[in-house]
């Protein structure tokens, strides 16, 4: 029996996955304001900030609706709550989004300190996290999301890198320092967009499996967790 | 056709007993609307004023101005009114003495229509409106009271729909059932709406926010919150209606 | 109390209701034997086609009065069955206050009134004036006692049809009289032929009334208004007769009464069967 209910949170699950496009190209423009040294993506950038502000306030209020008029249960439960956290991290993303391109726009008209390589990497790490943590979701792939997570650690090192390589550039040349201080907290921010993908695709396990995996100590015990899982 | 409701001044007697109170409401067309409340609020008596079955009950008695489309209906024979205002009540009552197809005619063939053509094109049109073709079409000739009950419902509804309502109302259509057969009348409520009012009373809050887009609040004969679903249940205006909703009471 | 205890009571009880069901039937299996017993041997195909024979001659039948029964009976239906389903329509589905009472409480006492005084009342209203006995004098007296019988059971049973079945009705905008007559009387049939076929056995002896209004007849009837044979009758007058013959008649034509009741109570029963009995 179709259920008027299934239209609504099929409703839901399109607003999460056009959130999570416009995320996504905020992350893409964002660094190549900084790669490209184009004003014209920071604009950009700000521009989708003000369609993800309304994308996440009427994306909380459906589900809110939903779970108010509906009263609904098991799996609708996990996944109308899972979405709304979803949403949150979502808005987050837009927002970390938001800072690097206002960085970038202070480095635009300012030499360049190093060619940046693991920079733009951690751009198109992150990107795919937040991509594949969003398939995730729509297609209930609880694997694919464990991916995800796990991607998680790559994006750590790389912001460790930039921060040890910059050091040095600091330390040979004190002018350089505000232009390198300015990349560092660039590979930050997308680090912690890295962060965000991963907490949406803890989300999408407790969606699918109703387990919470969120961090309960360090990064071995949840892998030990997750390896006895399966 | 779907026709809105305008009520006026309600009030509404059973002999001394003062049962509803000034009652001032709009029903909007094509929509859903529910009346909820705590038993004895006069939600029942309230549907019933609606098609002018409140007054068959000896010692009754209403006054006020209800107006469909306009027109008053305290104003004209009361038979007239009832087959623009249909009703379905909370136990499913087919006519014992007559198989499926002629309840679902009844209302019609008792009319006086007699073309076999119109009246099966009619049992047909009515029954697959309330979803319930498919389960009986093979079967027409069985005795209405031999289906289960939530069939038997849903042949009481088809049997409403029969006569071309412009408005359903429905007195707890779903309280004898069991959640299943509630879940198929749910279903059937939305996919019947915009080409008719329908009015629901129900004592279950869950159905009332399911199925409805306005809602209002019925307590000791008083109309007390009258708003949008969503609305009324999230953020309702009067604290009596938030103590009803939250269960702090009755 | 202990759970042996209870179950002893509760066999003494079911013994003592089958007692008390075996202790009723018994008078009627007994009836019915005895007439068997007495008047099976005089049953035969002449006493179905012959006229009584003249006084002191062996043989002949009932015929005219199996007829004139069956005659009364009919026009008693024809008169009293419509008054009294129709009035017991009005009882049930009035919502007035004052006259069903008046009505019903009439009704009531006319149940009560002997029938030889309604045999009275008829001589009065139709022998006298027509100056005859006639069998339509007797079909209207029979009438008389059947009326208050039909009129409460009908009532009655219309009562116990569901108030959710009129309003189911009124529901669907058909007027107050159309849900009357085809909803609430189709559901209450059963239960108000059961009325009719208690009223038909009740009138089928009657004797005291038809003695001066049918009369009674040796012969074919001439005409509705004209005396006319009856069972009853011919059974009373054969009774005390000093002839065997008629003696053993007399027993035949009982047994065939009873016959003929139950015979038209099974034909009600036959011809009026739904296709779905009302769930009651």
């Amino acid at each position: 029996m179709e259920r008027h209910f299934e239209a609504d949170l099929q409703t839901v699950r399109e607003r999460l996955l056009a959130m999570g496009g416009v995320a996504e190209s905020m992350i893409r423009q964002s660094v190549q304001a900084l790669v490209g040294r184009d004003e014209s993506q920071v604009q950009a950038v700000l521009a989708h900030e003000e369609q993800m502000d309304l994308l996440c306030i009427e994306i909380d209020d459906r589900c809110f609706t939903l779970l108010a008029l509906q009263a609904p249960l098991a799996s609708d439960l996990r996944f109308l709550v899972g979405g709304i956290k979803i949403n949150s991290d979502l808005e987050r993303i837009a927002d970390q989004a938001v800072s690097i391109a206002l960085r970038a726009q202070g480095l635009i008209t300012q030499p360049e300190v190093k060619p940046l390589i693991d920079i733009p990497r951690m751009a198109t790490l992150a990107q795919d996290m937040v991509r594949q943590s969003l398939d995730a979701f729509v297609r209930r792939d609880a694997e694919l999301a464990r991916r995800v997570i796990e991607a998680d650690d790559e994006v750590d090192s790389l912001r460790d890198q930039v921060f040890r390589e910059l050091l040095v550039y600091m330390m040979a040349d004190t002018a350089t320092i505000p232009r390198a201080l300015a990349l560092i907290l660039i590979s930050r921010h997308l680090e912690r967009i890295a962060d965000h993908a991963t907490n949406i695709a803890e989300d999408v396990i407790y969606i699918v499996r109703g387990e919470d995996v969120r961090e309960r100590g360090d990064k071995e015990l949840r892998k030990g967790l997750r390896i006895a899982a399966h | 056709m779907a026709d809105g409701i305008l009520v006026k001044q309600l009030n509404a007697w059973f002999g001394a007993a003062h049962v509803l109170k000034d009652i001032d409401l709009s029903v909007t067309p094509g929509g859903l609307t529910a009346i909820i409340g705590p038993s004895g609020c006069g939600k029942s008596t309230f549907v019933r004023c609606l098609n002018r079955m409140h007054e068959v009950i000896p010692g009754a008695r209403a006054t006020g101005t209800v107006l469909l489309e306009g027109d008053d209906l305290y104003a004209q024979d009361p038979v007239v009114i009832r087959r623009r205002v249909g009703m379905v009540f909370q136990k499913a009552n087919p006519f014992p003495t007559m198989s499926v197809f002629d309840n679902a005619v009844a209302g019609i063939r008792l009319a006086g229509v007699r073309n076999r053509a119109r009246l099966r094109e009619a049992a047909e049109r009515a029954l697959r409106q309330a979803a319930l073709w498919d389960e009986v079409k093979d079967q027409l000739g069985r005795s209405g009271a031999s289906l289960s009950g939530g069939q038997q419902q849903r042949l009481c509804i088809a049997r409403a729909l029969a006569v071309e309502p412009s408005v359903l109302l429905m007195d707890e259509p779903c309280s004898a059932l069991d959640p299943i057969a509630t879940a198929k009348i749910e279903e059937l409520m939305l996919d019947l709406r915009r080409h008719l009012t329908i009015v629901i009373v129900t004592h279950n809050m869950q159905q009332a926010a399911r199925v409805s887009e306005w809602t209002a609040f019925f307590l000791m004969g008083e109309l007390i919150e009258m708003g949008v679903t969503k609305e009324l249940f999230t953020t309702p205006r009067d604290s009596r209606t938030e103590a009803y909703i939250t269960g702090r009471f009755g | 109390m202990t759970t042996r205890g209870r179950h002893v009571k509760s066999a003494a009880i079911g013994g003592l209701t089958a007692v008390a069901a075996l202790v009723v039937v018994t008078p009627l299996l007994l009836v019915f034997g005895f007439l068997l017993y007495q008047g099976a041997a005089a049953v035969n195909l002449d006493f179905f086609t012959h006229l009584p024979k003249p006084v002191g001659e062996v043989g002949g039948g009932m015929a005219n009065a199996i007829v004139g029964s069956l005659i009364l009976l009919a026009l008693a239906a024809a008169l009293g069955l419509p008054l009294g389903i129709l009035g017991g329509m009005y009882l049930a589905e009035s919502q007035d206050r004052r006259l069903p009472l008046i009505l019903r409480f009439l009704a009531d006492v006319l149940n009560g009134v002997p029938s030889i005084v309604i045999g009275i009342f008829a001589y009065t209203v139709l022998v006298l004036p027509m100056r005859r006995f006639s069998a339509l004098a007797g079909g209207f007296a029979l009438a008389v006692i059947m009326v208050p019988i039909v009129l409460r059971t009908t009532e009655e049973m219309l009562r116990l049809v569901p108030r959710t079945l009129r309003e189911a009705g009124l529901g669907l905008g058909l007027s107050r009289w159309k849900v009357a007559v085809r909803v609430v009387l189709p559901t209450a049939r059963a239960g108000i032929v059961t009325g009719v076929m208690v009223s038909i056995a009740r009138v089928a002896g009657e004797t005291a009334p038809l003695l001066f209004t049918a009369f009674g007849n040796r012969f074919w009837h001439g005409g509705l208004d004209q005396p006319i044979a009856a069972l009853p009758l011919q059974i009373f007058a054969y009774a005390i007769a000093p002839y065997d013959d008629w003696h053993r008649q007399a027993w035949a034509g009982a047994l065939v009464l009873i016959g003929l009741v139950f015979v038209v109570s099974l034909a009600a029963r036959v011809a009026t069967r739904g296709r779905y009995s009302a769930a009651r």
